[in-house]
């Protein structure tokens, strides 16, 4: 038995890490939007593996050890396999509007890939079918073994690259295959597929076998295309892959938002990459003081012209070109926030020659943080808050970040960044801009619902937006601009051929001068938003530009419905980029996992209807559905409302997923006892499981938000400990219900576990997917409350 | 047998020949039907400042034998109002947007032109029809040697292009009285605005290479100042309603 539970161990964990793992590596070759369409319809392999143990059940159960030995072995080959396979896929997801064609290379992606998840559930669903005796501590190594297998892959994501951490996968799902041989008698093929297995292992790892090659049409694999161009070193952490790139011959000039005027051009850069997309520049430290003048002739100079040696915040400062422009136009401190710290660690040190003492300059002072959270937890006060462009412009028009979450343009962020500006402070916002306007709208209606919300009763004197041909800059006042703000500003625009959008008292003579536009869009639209009938603007625009919030924090999320037949019709004339890809690659994402959920678990399994008693398959069969619904929605949604507190996404995921899993893994452990001393005293134990589940959720959801507000100062690993703390007992009792199920499964009809297994799976592939529509719409809190409500109806469908 | 198989290698060149003029005849079919499909957009909700397309552009785009231009596995798609991807991570533009851009460029037949991005070199042949000289500027050499020996095959004299930086224009050439950049860059190089003639015009697409948003413009009048204006291709107002 001790055999059997370390392998499932190894299946589990090896299986998480590889979603994770596989997340992070078809971020790389594509974009993260598809890597995580294609993983949500990959994990249709877990239900799938209930259909096909349900099928061939008589013929499985005597073989037991041997076939999960050899699904073991096959999950071992198919980690590998499915990843060099699908890279030779000629997949375009941005080719998707034009050639129909490529909805059949995405569905070979998702077959590829179904693969392994089906060998990693076909060996659980395999444990619980034969080995029913066992179903809670095999649903508690199930859960333990995810719960490491987060952990694990996350911190072993800073000190292997992801092909490496693919071999080394495929080595835990080998060594479970290996386990599992103790029990088999007669096995002389199998153990000759393992050494020979093994030895393809090492060989893999030796010869770097298995490469990653981005799509072509990344910024990166563009880039390389240029005669002589070279990637200079790469770091990879579960942050992203950070190529330097050098091009020697042509070399990297990126500035955006130069003027047309400009008096100087930029030096010679390295670029940065990540994950082969969102270009930043180390500039060339060697040109000197002067080589860096371009500076004074981007958008995002502006809020220079008006304050004197300001002390700035950074956020988000990537290879430095913002720290730059702040010490060229005479800050006196900065402090720098940048997420990754590699970022930083490339500048200042592989790179230190070329790029200078940008981030050891005695002014600049550095942070890895993320920039909410690093705000919520400083109390200095800035005269300058600056956001400049992280993001690579074709990422943004094309839409596929639609579904990214960003708590940066949220109106609680824009909130936290004006409290923390000095009386006469800025907050300096600059993005890409888009026409006509989508983004930069949002962004203004976000200010000033974030203004409002601080009580600033004329937003619209607190208020400047100028533009370029491709950069808008906004900035937000803590207080009115004076009239001698406004002329440097409009002195600023005019040298520069800026145009100027929104400043107070602007007359619409004073719009679309520069780089004229069909209509003065940008200058209307914030009048509009500025007018007593904003909600009727942002109603009738075409486009979703109400505010963003920390519970919905879709800023990127532009599509409305209405407008899909308009657009699609306007496509072969040029209009393409009207279409907001985004949201309905997640609408077609929901729609393919029923479909083909309902092929690949529903119609096999329907044709085992042995004679269960009454309501059992109705009954049970949307119990477990529910379950599967459930217990994601709320892991989801504790994942968007931890992000804050714990500072950044990735604990975030690391910390809820690792402790969803193991204290629910503990919870399925001890359900069984509970139940047992529930009964004896007369109680049903699901009612009281989902009870306890409904009562914590609800105090969280009240809760949560005051605690962290007093806890958010606190150390890391101290957060890191309360977080757990504050999951442990939810997810105890969320680990309950399923095994509990399964019991009364056992007992009654054990021919419906695979079907149990099979809901259960289907109902989890189609919920991250609904959680996050639903998000989109209504909000985490939502997501959570309705998770709420299926605990609730399925423990009246259990009662009864 | 020896007759049996000259017989049948006849039949075989017979019908290859018969296949290909076939197929040609295809191509110029579909041509003609794009030239409809765009004259009719055109005509529908042209955003373009003078109005319709200028006849003498779609003349030209039902002339260029476009299928030359894109890769073999993608001809039976050239006629098609589509980007097309052309390798090295590049594409052919929507010919729309081709017809679009080179409208705007105002192009008269004593006019030399500068393109930056040769990509397949179908957008020079299209301006060589229009103008005295293109000259054209790519940066990905197997791109640029492909390109140079296709327009060399198809007879176009007056198109010459090099391997090189297009951030510094063409020097020795210019200045231009058009420029054609075919694809975005972060900023639009000062170089090039200061090879452009007074009088002269810029042409930029803007966004992702399989959907443009917009098109730049940028004018330099007989003054020297510079004129930008930002036209979209479709006719689109964002606000139900009215704007």
């Amino acid at each position: 038995m001790r055999f059997l539970l370390t392998a499932i161990c190894l299946v589990s964990a090896a299986a998480i890490s590889f979603e994770i793992l596989l997340m992070r590596i078809l971020s790389i070759t594509q974009w993260h939007h598809f890597a995580w369409m294609v993983i949500s319809l990959a994990l249709l392999g877990y239900a799938a593996s209930g259909t096909a143990i349900a099928l061939g059940r008589q013929w499985l159960e005597p073989r037991f050890h041997k076939a999960f030995a050899l699904s073991a072995l096959l999950l071992s080959v198919s980690i590998v396999g499915c990843v060099e396979l699908g890279q030779r896929v000629p997949f375009n997801a941005l080719e998707m509007i034009w050639n129909p064609r490529q909805f059949l290379h995405l569905a070979s992606m998702y077959l590829i890939f179904i693969v392994p998840f089906f060998f990693a559930a076909f060996c659980v669903g395999l444990a619980f079918t034969c080995r029913g005796s066992l179903i809670h501590r095999i649903y508690f190594v199930d859960l333990f073994g995810a719960g490491l297998g987060a952990l694990l892959i996350i911190s072993l994501l800073f000190w292997l690259t992801p092909p490496q951490a693919l071999v080394l996968l495929a080595a835990m799902a080998l060594s479970a295959s290996v386990i599992m041989m103790v029990k088999v008698t007669a096995g002389g093929t199998l153990i000759a597929a393992q050494i020979a297995w093994s030895a393809a292992l090492l060989l893999t790892l030796q010869q770097g076998w298995v490469e990653l090659r981005p799509s072509e049409f990344k910024g990166l694999s563009q880039a390389l295309q240029v005669v002589d161009s070279r990637v200079l070193t790469e770091k990879s952490s579960p942050l992203g892959l950070l190529s330097v790139v050098e091009s020697p011959r042509i070399p990297f000039r990126h500035a955006p938002g130069l003027s047309f005027n400009a008096q100087s051009l930029p030096p010679e850069q390295l670029a940065v990459f990540t994950d082969g997309e969102a270009i930043s520049v180390i500039n060339d430290f060697a040109a000197g003081p002067g080589g860096m003048d371009y500076l004074a002739d981007v958008t995002a100079a502006l809020p220079f012209r008006i304050l004197d040696a300001p002390k700035v915040l950074v956020l988000g400062a990537g290879a430095g070109s913002d720290l730059l422009l702040a010490l060229q136009q005479g800050a006196s401190h900065i402090d720098a926030v940048e997420l990754n710290p590699q970022m930083i660690a490339l500048v200042r040190e592989r790179f230190a020659e070329f790029a200078g003492p940008v981030f050891d300059h005695p002014l600049v002072d550095v942070h890895i943080a993320e920039a909410r959270g690093f705000v919520a937890r400083s109390n200095k006060r800035y005269d300058l808050i600056q956001i400049g462009l992280l993001d690579s412009f074709g990422v943004t028009g094309s839409g596929v970040q639609a579904l990214n979450e960003s708590y940066l343009y949220t109106v609680e962020g824009i909130r936290s960044y004006l409290e923390r500006l000095e009386s006469g402070g800025l907050l300096a916002i600059t993005r890409w801009l888009r026409i006509p306007p989508r983004d930069s709208l949002k962004l203004v209606a976000t200010v000033i619902a974030a203004m409002r919300e601080m009580g600033v009763s004329q937003p619209e004197s607190q208020l400047v937006v100028i533009r370029s041909w491709n950069t808008l800059t906004l900035l937000a006042g803590k207080r009115p601009f004076q009239p001698e703000d406004i002329d440097a500003i409009r002195d600023f625009a005019q040298l520069r051929f800026f145009d100027l959008a929104w400043f107070p008292s602007m007359q619409p003579g004073d719009a679309n001068r520069f780089n004229q536009l069909e209509f003065p869009y940008f200058y209307d639209g914030i009048a509009a938003l500025l007018d007593a009938e904003a909600g009727n603007f942002i109603e009738r625009y075409k486009f979703y530009i109400a505010p963003a919030t920390d519970n919905r924090p879709y800023f990127f999320h532009f599509f409305k419905w209405r407008v899909l037949p308009e657009v699609l019709a306007l496509r072969k004339r040029g209009g393409a980029s009207l279409i907001e890809w985004g949201y309905l690659i997640l609408v077609a994402t929901l729609v393919q996992a029923v479909i083909a959920g309902s092929i690949l678990i529903l119609l096999p399994l329907a044709r085992i209807r042995p004679g269960w008693p009454a309501g059992i398959a109705g009954r049970m069969g949307s119990y477990f559905f529910l379950l599967g619904l459930a217990f994601l929605f709320i892991e989801m949604a504790f994942i968007q409302k931890f992000i804050l507190f714990l500072g950044h996404p990735l604990y975030s995921v690391a910390v809820v997923l690792a402790g969803f899993l193991i204290f629910a893994g503990a919870g399925s452990g001890y359900s069984g006892r509970m139940a047992n001393r529930l009964e004896a005293s007369g109680r049903s134990p699901v009612q009281f499981v989902t009870g306890a589940i409904i009562t914590i959720s609800l105090g969280y959801v009240f809760l949560l938000p005051t605690c962290f507000e007093h806890l958010m100062g606190l150390d890391e690993r101290i957060r890191i400990g309360i977080s757990l703390a504050l999951i442990a007992p939810l997810a105890f009792f969320m680990g309950m219900p399923f095994p509990l199920g399964l019991k009364r499964v056992a007992a009654q009809a054990p021919d419906f576990i695979p079907w149990a297994w099979g809901l259960n799976g289907f109902a989890s592939v189609i919920s991250a997917v609904l959680a996050t529509l639903l998000a989109v719409h209504f909000g985490f809190t939502a997501v959570l409350l309705m998770a709420l409500v299926f605990y609730g109806l399925s423990s009246l469908l259990f009662r009864n | 047998m020896p007759l049996n198989r000259s017989c049948y290698m006849v039949i075989c060149v017979v019908l290859l020949a018969a296949s290909a003029v076939a197929q040609e005849a295809t191509f110029t079919e579909n041509r003609a039907a794009l030239v409809r499909e765009l004259r009719a957009y055109a005509e529908r909700d042209s955003t373009l400042p003078g109005g319709a397309l200028d006849s003498r552009v779609l003349e030209v785009l039902g002339e260029v034998r476009r299928h030359e231009f894109v890769p073999d596995g993608q001809r039976a798609q050239a006629y098609k109002n589509h980007p097309l991807p052309i390798g090295h991570g590049q594409t052919i533009s929507q010919p729309y947007i081709v017809a679009l851009m080179t409208d705007l460029v105002k192009a008269e037949p004593e006019h030399v032109v500068l393109e930056v991005g040769t990509g397949s070199g179908y957008q020079a042949a299209v301006l060589a029809k229009l103008v005295k000289q293109v000259y054209s500027i790519e940066i990905i050499e197997p791109l640029a040697q492909e390109a140079a020996e296709r327009l060399e095959r198809l007879g176009y004299e007056n198109i010459e292009t090099k391997l090189g930086d297009g951030y510094f224009g063409w020097q020795e050439h210019g200045p231009f009285d058009a420029i054609v950049v075919t694809a975005a860059a972060s900023h639009v190089p000062p170089p090039l605005i200061q090879q452009l003639k007074p009088g002269g015009r810029m042409v930029i697409p803007v966004g992702g290479r399989f959907q443009i948003q917009s098109l730049l413009l940028i004018e330099k009048t007989l003054e020297e100042e510079i004129v930008t204006r930002q036209i979209t291709a479709v006719r689109f107002v964002p606000l139900t309603g009215g704007h």
